[in-house]
């Protein structure tokens, strides 16, 4: 690390989050525009921490209702159930659909883990100033932006069975409460990754500190 | 043309100020601190868009309107269609999963399908559309929320799920949510925002001084 790198907010250069023209942007004025497409522009997304934290909290708790409630009851003349998520992958299991078990197990469990867990710990990095290894970190979060959107599987499944199982007495398939604390988990999830900048990952390795 | 090879880019990960170069059709440029991918040379990128797009909105409407698969019981016979299944949960009062499997599987496809249209149609003729930046936030906004692909694999697990006790019965908008599920991800990939940003630009510039 000879010189440090060159990086837009510190030359007062402004990277638009919409259409990623670079236009320089006066410090003394409150309020700057793209000169392209007239979006406001600032130099890193304003409140990303805080707002990111309040989503992830929120999503722990739901977390655990979206796990301990029922999300889908299933009953015909032999058999009745209730499954939560992991009791409906552990049914699945057993009856002998592996493939099927994995994918709803990964992506309705592991992967809402996963993000969960990434963003505390970026958070939790990019709050401490850490400078341990960025590209990882941003690495990490590029998964957890990929990854995010598949745990919606259990959600579109509900509604399919649901909507098709409907032949009176001989059977039911009805979605749970845990349904709709799942899907809140999810789209909570969804939006504080979108919320998180992860230029904040690299700051750290500046001297200066940007804001807004 | 000289100001716009020279044109400053700022990585969107971590902020690093490179000068944008010329590149090989197909390849991509890469932020060379982080890795994350800066901007591609996909050629002819608002052509091929176009296609896919327009190809993906025929199939999106047969998606929507067939049954994607129906089950036979004792001579019974039920179908569903994506709508039929949103509905159907609306009245469980579920509401809320209701609205939001219409809005990831149904709405937000079909506005990122139309907001392409609206971009690139004039755009190929020449034409700026009216109030672009608009229709390119939109389609920036509603990227993540689009999601075909999970439902095509939802899809696949209730089918799994259904023939262990039903005789099940594909229809349709099964295969018809396939190819889009394919189409769409030839769009997305073939779909340059930086492209159509600078066509728009020296279109518009074109038109305020003929
Ligand atoms: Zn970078």
């Amino acid at each position: 690390m000879t010189a440090p790198a060159p990086i837009a907010a510190s030359r007062g250069l402004c990277s638009c989050h919409v259409c990623q023209l670079v236009s320089r942007r006066d410090q003394r004025a409150q309020v700057a525009h793209c000169p392209r497409c007239g979006a406001r522009l600032h130099f890193r997304r304003p409140g990303s921490v805080q707002r990111c934290w309040a989503l992830i909290i929120a999503s722990y708790i739901l977390y655990i209702p979206a796990n301990a409630l029922v999300m889908m009851e299933t009953g015909s003349l032999i058999s009745y159930r209730k499954d939560t998520i992991v009791s409906g992958v552990v049914h699945l299991w057993r009856t002998g659909s592996w493939m099927i078990a994995v994918i709803v197990f990964v992506a309705s469990v592991a992967i809402p883990l996963l993000k969960l867990f990434s963003l505390t710990l970026l958070l939790i990095s990019v709050q401490r100033r850490s400078t341990w290894s960025p590209r990882q970190r941003t690495r990490l979060y590029r998964l957890v932006e990929a990854v995010g959107r598949w745990s919606m599987l259990d959600i579109y499944v509900v509604t399919l069975l649901a909507a098709l199982v409907q032949l009176g007495s001989m059977a039911t398939v009805k979605a749970g409460p845990a349904a709709v604390a799942f899907g809140a988990v999810v789209v909570l999830t969804m939006f504080a990754t979108m919320e998180f900048d992860p230029r904040l990952i690299w700051d750290p390795l500046q001297k200066e500190e940007f804001h807004d | 043309m000289t100001d716009h090879t020279r044109q400053l880019i700022a990585c969107h990960d971590c902020d690093l100020l490179q000068r944008d170069i010329q590149l090989n059709p197909g390849c991509y440029a890469s932020c060379p601190r982080c890795g994350a991918v800066l901007y591609r040379n996909a050629t002819d990128s608002v052509d091929r868009t176009l296609a896919y797009t327009l190809a993906a909105a025929m199939v999106f409407l047969g998606a929507n309107v067939f049954p994607i698969f129906s089950i036979e019981v004792q001579g019974d016979r039920s179908a569903i269609t994506l709508f039929g299944a949103v509905l159907s949960l609306w009245d469980q009062h579920m509401k809320s999963i209701s609205l939001l499997v219409f809005l990831t599987a149904m709405v937000a496809p079909a506005v990122e399908l139309i907001s392409i249209t609206y971009l690139l149609l004039p755009l190929k003729l020449g034409k700026v559309p009216p109030s672009y930046p608009l229709f390119m936030r939109v389609l920036q906004v509603l990227q993540p929320w689009g999601m075909v692909e999970v439902l095509m694999l939802g899809v696949l697990v209730s089918l799994v799920k259904l023939t262990n006790n039903f005789r099940v019965i594909p229809g349709m908008a099964l295969w018809s949510f396939a190819v889009l599920t394919l189409l769409l991800a030839a769009a997305a990939a073939s779909f340059n925002a930086r492209d159509v940003w600078a066509q728009l630009d020296a279109t518009w510039q074109g038109q305020a001084k003929p």
